[in-house]
């Protein structure tokens, strides 16, 4: 039996209510029960006191990377989980880039079994759109959301056939699930490994042009117009892509975008030194491309800050910048980066914050949370904002340590991480 | 006046973070040293009792030899690593190789590979001494040294020069090192090619950009021929290597249309009649076998000032001296 939790004297933020006053939150058999001032506690209930502390319904990542099956030596479900939950989020999204690819509702349950026993954030299991992700022919689409599947995505290897993303974006309508697109030209991006510009240049590093993954940002919001299907565009990078998003949200096109904190953050001069951790794909782009990420996350344009959370072996990174993959993690550092370099430098006030890390992922997947409305799971991220904090990847609960916010002074951390009326995770636990 | 440690730091990166003064410091050390090579016994004992691993990940036969003649020279003992038949071969990564040949107390590593960055790389990661022989598209800083050094001894001078580096710029570490060292001696740089094989923003470093060789010839006191990497065709930056020829290649016809005296360098190995017509190699202005000669001399120079010879004392080494 799950028990009743009441937690008392936080200042609720819930964007989906237009919340942000002192309240007491009544957690009952896994779901909020009750929102208001000065609710008893019931019997057997536990309290947490949020005296001081902000109380915000449960953070959402709708873009992780857990390497399993097949880079359990980089991630695991479960480790991948703890460290969400570390993070602040109650639920996160798994790309199903894995080996094999989860693209049968085979991999969609093992996704989610292994979620469930984790015991931590959620786990909700993305499909592919195409058989082993190589573009040729559509996945078990409706087996999978059947078996559990949020959303399909050929994150990773992203689709290079226009008919095909086409018959996805219809195809899925069936199902009301949102078609993730890496969007990504490869044949432009060649064998770039960073931004192409002057910095690549100096260095002898082959770029990526930021066409590359405007041509598809582009496409795959023509195909929106074309099939009036809901398009989910990841990790956006570049100015361009930017204000087409801003146009076909305003000409009515089914879409949803992504922010990631690294993008908001850097610039490509961040690869200087040949910096392995400064290697990710979309890669660190120019200092306009950065300041429009920045701006698209505040007015909207990009509903959803999600971390494009991306596990590797100390070992696979200790390379010569070509030959390391691509990506770093996020899931333990995006809200205190949320919270300091976003909230703090004045872009985006805490609700909204809160919503784009909570009430637009929860809308963008249709995933239950995202709120505190009575009836809601009982997910709740509790945040002492005035912590101060500085990132060491050596405790990270997540199994790999490749981030570039390594010594970074944060100011935020989450200090209670609550599922379905359950502590997940807790400061000092 | 003897100085405590390189004037050079650690390692030879790149010339990019060289200054002016540090790289005139190498092309001023070769000097001295290029007599020791037309000696009857062409060896000094500046190294002697060094270890020196010439680890070349990629294919290089000039390079490589050119190296190992002056680490030789210098009496260093020198092992050759080449990757077929090395461990690398077997999967070994790059810094499991260098902790190898720590463990096996070396003094230095001259390396060769095919990842830009990979020596700055290497260097962050052991404690000897790392000479970059060429890494990726990035640098090869020993070329442009020897290639400066053959430029200076024709002209007297760098600075106020114009240069132009002729060919496939992207891919070329020997065209960065150029750049970066020319324009730190105040030479005026420029480069010229197919825009498929120009990197982006190149001007933004400060050369001039010509589409066609022509203008290059108008424009240039040197000319530095690259050679085009036959696979580049498979790629799809290039037609045919007969229309680069007619479009890009130097001949002597294009050459006669030169204003003044041009000098005309390349790094080698060279594609005769694609990037240079065999005319113009084996014709006067060519000054290819000349780089070839100083190459050993610069790398001489590299090593001694990386093992903490003192500049003004390289003269005394190689009467005999202890270095």
């Amino acid at each position: 039996m799950i028990p009743k939790m009441l937690i008392r004297g936080g200042r609720v933020v819930d964007p989906s209510q237009a919340i942000d006053d002192v309240r007491d939150v009544l957690i009952v058999d896994g779901v909020v029960a009750e929102v208001g001032a000065g609710i008893e506690l019931p019997e057997g209930a536990q309290e947490i006191d949020a005296n001081g502390l902000v109380v915000t319904p449960g953070l959402i990542d709708v873009h992780v990377h857990l390497r399993e099956p097949g880079g359990e030596h980089k991630e695991t479900i479960a480790t991948g989980a703890r460290a969400a939950a570390a993070g602040g989020f109650t639920a996160v999204c798994a790309m199903p880039n894995t080996d094999p690819v989860v693209d049968d509702p085979a991999g969609v349950g093992f996704v989610l079994a292994q979620g469930t026993a984790a015991g931590a954030a959620r786990v909700y299991p993305m499909g592919a759109i195409s058989v082993g992700q190589e573009g040729k022919r559509l996945a078990a689409i409706g087996e999978m959301v059947e078996a559990g599947a949020v959303g399909i995505t050929d994150d990773g290897n992203p689709v290079m056939d226009s008919g095909l993303m086409r018959r996805a974006m219809e195809y899925a309508q069936a199902f009301d699930i949102p078609v993730a697109d890496h969007p990504e030209d490869l044949g432009l991006s060649g064998y770039g490994v960073m931004n192409e510009g002057l910095v690549a240049t100096r260095l002898g590093l082959h770029g990526k042009p930021n066409a590359s993954e405007d041509v598809h940002i582009v496409r795959d919001l023509l195909l929106g117009d074309l099939t009036g299907g809901h398009i989910h565009l990841q990790h956006i990078s570049t100015a361009y892509g930017v204000e087409a998003i801003r146009q076909a949200k305003a000409r009515g096109v089914h879409v949803t975008a992504e922010a990631s904190p690294h993008h908001l953050i850097f610039t490509d001069e961040r690869v200087e030194g040949f910096d392995t951790d400064a290697k990710m794909n979309p890669p660190l782009r120019s200092p306009e491309d950065r300041d429009a990420v920045r701006e698209g996350l505040a007015d909207g344009t990009l509903d959803v800050f999600a971390t494009d959370h991306a596990p590797h072996h100390y070992d696979e990174k200790e390379q010569a910048f070509a030959d390391a993959p691509n990506g770093i993690i996020g899931l333990e550092t995006a809200l205190g980066l949320g919270l300091t370099h976003v909230v703090a430098e004045g872009l985006l006030d805490l609700s909204t914050l809160v919503h784009r890390m909570s009430v637009a992922p929860a809308q963008a997947f249709s995933l239950p949370g995202g709120t505190l409305a009575v009836g809601s799971p009982g997910d709740v991220t509790i945040i002492d904002l005035d912590e101060v904090w500085t990132v060491d990847r050596d405790v990270f609960l997540s199994k790999s340590q490749n981030t570039p916010f390594h010594g970074w002074a944060l100011k935020g951390r989450a200090r209670y991480t609550i599922v379905g009326g359950v502590i997940v995770w807790s400061v000092g636990a | 006046m003897s100085q405590p440690s390189s004037s050079l730091g650690k390692d030879l990166v790149g010339l990019e973070s060289l200054s002016a003064e540090q790289i005139l410091t190498i092309l001023n050390t070769a000097e001295p040293f290029k007599e020791i090579s037309e000696r009857r016994i062409k060896k000094v004992p500046v190294l002697r009792g060094k270890t020196i691993v010439n680890l070349f990940f990629e294919a290089s036969t000039r390079t490589r030899v050119s190296f190992e003649f002056a680490e030789k020279r210098l009496s260093a003992d020198t092992v050759n690593i080449a990757t077929s038949g090395s461990s690398v071969v077997k999967g070994e990564t790059l810094v499991d190789t260098a902790r190898n040949l720590e463990a096996m107390r070396i003094d230095m590593v001259v390396m060769r590979h095919g990842s830009s960055g990979a020596a700055k790389f290497l260097a962050e990661r052991i404690p000897s001494n790392v000479i970059n022989a060429g890494d990726g598209s990035h640098e090869h800083p020993t070329q442009a040294l020897l290639d400066m050094l053959t430029i200076r001894d024709h002209y007297g001078k760098i600075e106020g020069l114009k240069v132009c580096l002729v060919g496939d710029i992207l891919h070329s570490r020997v065209a960065r090192s150029n750049v970066f060292g020319l324009l730190a001696l105040g030479a005026e740089v420029a480069v010229c090619g197919p825009k498929t094989l120009l990197p982006r923003d190149i001007a933004e470093l400060g050369v001039t950009v010509f589409s066609r060789v022509e203008e290059a010839i108008q424009w240039a006191d040197v000319l530095n021929v690259l050679r085009l990497q036959l696979e580049r065709m498979e790629a799809g930056f290039l037609p045919s290597l007969r229309e680069y020829n007619q479009v890009w290649g130097v001949s002597s016809a294009k050459l006669e249309q030169a204003p003044g005296d041009l000098l005309i360098l390349h790094p080698g190995p060279m594609n005769r009649g694609v990037e240079i017509d065999s005319d113009v190699a084996d014709g006067p202005h060519a000054m290819i076998l000349h780089q070839v000669t100083n190459g050993v001399a610069v790398r001489m120079a590299v090593l001694y000032l990386l093992t903490g010879g003192a500049p003004d004392t390289a003269e005394a080494a190689k009467e005999g001296a202890e270095g």
